[in-house]
């Protein structure tokens, strides 16, 4: 455990270092937050709603969701530059490197999270409910992410290169958030594709967060399926599922992982 | 309590244990080699207390005469491993030992198995099939323990580009267990030995390619290792970075590390190893000093470059001068011929073929490259696996002479 943290530690200090990546890092949710907020915001109409206060919760759900490819590259970086090699020869856990990692990107996430948070405000993001609820959203946002960075972590160990990580990741990860609740209603989708919307775990995350933000508004849910009844249990079982399936995955992964 | 048996009496340990004499050593001979003049044969086994130790055996024109005991202690042992990816065998049957506080370079070109080698003893890889021990300690057994007694630096610098030499070294430190003020102090220390300290404070990304390999190999002397690996340490390296490499290795060295050191450079392993094993195809094909392998070489090559109508003249020539046979490269008009005498050769060398009216477009003395030491233990010029794997089945029928033509093009 401690190991982790030492790793962790690693990567903080890497941001100090080069606090480049911090900048541009927080930068592009950011854009991401004023160019929907202005752009679509004035196209897509929400009765009763401001599309802003719909809009921050499917922002802040797309940029956890894309901890995975920050961990996938960052892992694939260490394997290409031959320090995971060290980290393997030397006497700590297996598991430590990889925990390290995902705990560093967690971290990464909050301040992210925090600089998000604050230009939402600035363009008329109001949470309506109570600062408990608030924060249990912000507490299931970092935990999402959490859970994506161990699905990062078999895809960094995995591809052969950087490049490599980062496609895979955008070709898995753009469409998953944008099949999704996240930035416009799915009632305008065709049938089919409503219900994997409604089923996505991003969908379930977004209509989770919102309503712990105060936000009745779904953004389509017609299909009446458990997920968009019950998006929170459901956020929360999705959340499990990843990590009990790719931790194991993943530690056994960096065993054996060589640079080929 | 120690075994002073001729060698065809050599025992596996199995037998030797079935025998109720696990307690002594049980010698069996690693060398394949065929017994000839004033070559010793080795063995080696185990003591009760896990250590490896080892005999020698004297054998003079075929015959055992005497086994003694020299009581070598192994750091490193590795028996017949096997690893393949695919269809390519990367180790095939390789075994080795490194006599403790030596150090051992392993000499081959890519693709060989040495980085595969170092991989499986250092705990990163498991072999398909043998075994491994480094400090009497099983590499599959206990890979955890090994792990808290060696130090690896591989072929490129393992560490931190964005994060400053120190941190590095702190870094590492704390992950070898240092508390926070050891890992500082050990990182200062390491820093100065290795002339870092100026450029402690500085980002990797802004060192120099020798930086980088002495912070990596600084990272890997963190708890003074019982046993190094060095794979490759000055490959990619300017001409100066190497010989500061050198330097610093040997005062490593003076310092009685045992060290396992690969290598693609005959010149390297001459001046850093005390014994070289040659490997090629995952196999080792032979081992001895520096000297018997240059002996074995045959030294000192002369070579001389004609026009092609000359050529056959000049081989002749040129072996009779030299007593040797000549060995002619037809696409380059090359000659060369072992010229023992060194540059006295090539004078007379000169002078006969002024005399018979031959100007040579070049001509010179060539120490033993690494070519040639694998040219005169396989008759075939160092592949590399690459080929191997293009055109593999085709050029082993044609028989692998002509290969030597492409050694000009070779890095």
């Amino acid at each position: 455990m401690i190991d982790g943290l030492i790793i962790m530690k690693r990567q903080l200090l890497q941001l100090i270092r080069l606090p480049e990546v911090l900048i541009f890092s927080t930068i592009q949710p950011v854009m991401f937050v004023l160019l929907f907020r202005y752009v679509f915001g004035g196209a897509i109409d929400t009765p009763g709603t401001d599309y802003v206060q719909l809009l921050m919760p499917g922002i802040f759900v797309q940029t956890v969701a894309f901890t995975v490819a920050a961990t996938a590259i960052g892992l694939s970086e260490d394997m290409s530059k031959g320090l995971i090699d060290r980290f393997r020869s030397l006497p700590i856990s297996r598991s430590a490197v990889v925990l390290g990692r995902t705990l560093g990107d967690a971290t990464l996430n909050i301040v992210v999270l925090i600089v998000m948070g604050l230009t939402g405000v600035l363009v008329g993001w109001r949470p309506s409910s109570g600062a408990l609820s608030i924060a249990a959203g912000f507490g299931m946002l970092l935990l999402f992410g959490y859970a994506m960075s161990w699905m990062g972590v078999l895809v960094g160990l995995s591809v052969r290169d950087t490049r490599v990580a980062n496609s895979v990741v955008f070709l898995f990860v753009f469409p998953m958030t944008f099949l999704s609740n996240a930035f416009a209603p799915t009632t305008g989708m065709p049938k089919p594709l409503q219900y994997v919307a409604e089923w996505n775990p991003v969908s379930t995350m977004v209509a989770g967060i919102r309503s712990l933000f105060g936000l009745t508004n779904q953004f389509g849910a017609t299909a009446n399926s458990f997920p968009s009844q019950h998006p929170i249990a459901m956020s929360l079982i999705y959340i499990i599922l990843i990590m009990v399936i790719f931790i194991p995955l993943s530690v056994q992964k960096y065993k054996k992982v060589s640079p080929r | 309590m120690l075994i002073t048996a001729p060698a065809a009496a050599w025992e596996t340990p199995n037998e030797r244990a079935n025998n109720g004499m696990a307690g002594a050593i049980t010698p069996k001979p690693t060398a394949t080699r065929k017994a000839t003049e004033d070559r010793t044969a080795t063995s080696r086994g185990r003591s009760l207390n896990g250590d490896f130790i080892g005999s020698e055996a004297i054998v003079i024109t075929g015959e055992v005469i005497g086994v003694v005991i020299v009581s070598k202690k192994y750091a490193v042992v590795a028996e017949n491993l096997v690893k393949t990816y695919g269809a390519t065998r990367a180790l095939d049957g390789l075994s080795l030992e490194v006599e403790e506080g030596t150090v051992l370079g392993v000499l081959g070109p890519n693709g060989a198995g040495k980085t595969t080698t170092v991989r499986i003893l250092a705990t990163l890889l498991a072999p398909d099939s043998g075994s491994a021990y480094v400090a009497g300690i099983d590499v599959n057994k206990d890979p955890q323990k090994v792990r808290e007694l060696i130090g690896l630096s591989g072929q490129y610098a393992a560490v931190d580009e964005t994060l400053t030499g120190w941190d590095n070294l702190v870094m590492f430190g704390r992950l070898y267990h240092l508390n926070a003020n050891a890992a500082k102090e050990r990182a200062t220390q390491l820093l100065e030995q290795f002339s870092l300290t100026d450029a402690a404070r500085r980002s990797i990304k802004t060192y120099s390619g020798g930086m980088r390999r002495r912070l990596d190999l600084a990272a890997s002397l963190i708890i003074k290792p019982k046993v190094l690996f060095l794979d490759e340490p000055t490959t990619g390296l300017d001409p100066r970075g190497r010989l500061e490499m050198w330097d610093v290795i040997d005062e490593l060295v003076k310092g009685g590390v045992t060290l396992l050191l690969t290598t693609q450079y005959l010149e390297e392993a001459d001046q850093l190893a005390d014994e070289i094993a040659v490997i090629d195809h995952g196999r080792v094909i032979a081992r001895g000093t520096s000297d018997s392998l240059k002996k074995e070489v045959g030294g000192e090559r002369l070579e001389v470059t004609v026009e092609q109508s000359k050529v056959a003249e000049t081989a002749k020539l040129l072996s009779e001068l030299t007593q040797s046979k000549a060995h002619i490269e037809e696409g380059l008009h090359r000659i060369s011929v072992v010229a023992h005498g060194g540059s006295a050769r090539l004078i007379e060398a000169v002078r006969a073929l002024d005399a018979a009216q031959i100007s040579p477009l070049d001509i010179g003395l060539k120490r033993p490259s690494l070519d040639d030491v694998f040219m005169s233990l396989t008759g075939h010029v160092a592949e590399e696996i690459l080929e191997d794997v293009d055109s593999g089945a085709k050029n082993n029928k044609r028989g692998k002479r002509d290969k030597r033509d492409k050694r000009g093009n070779r890095k």
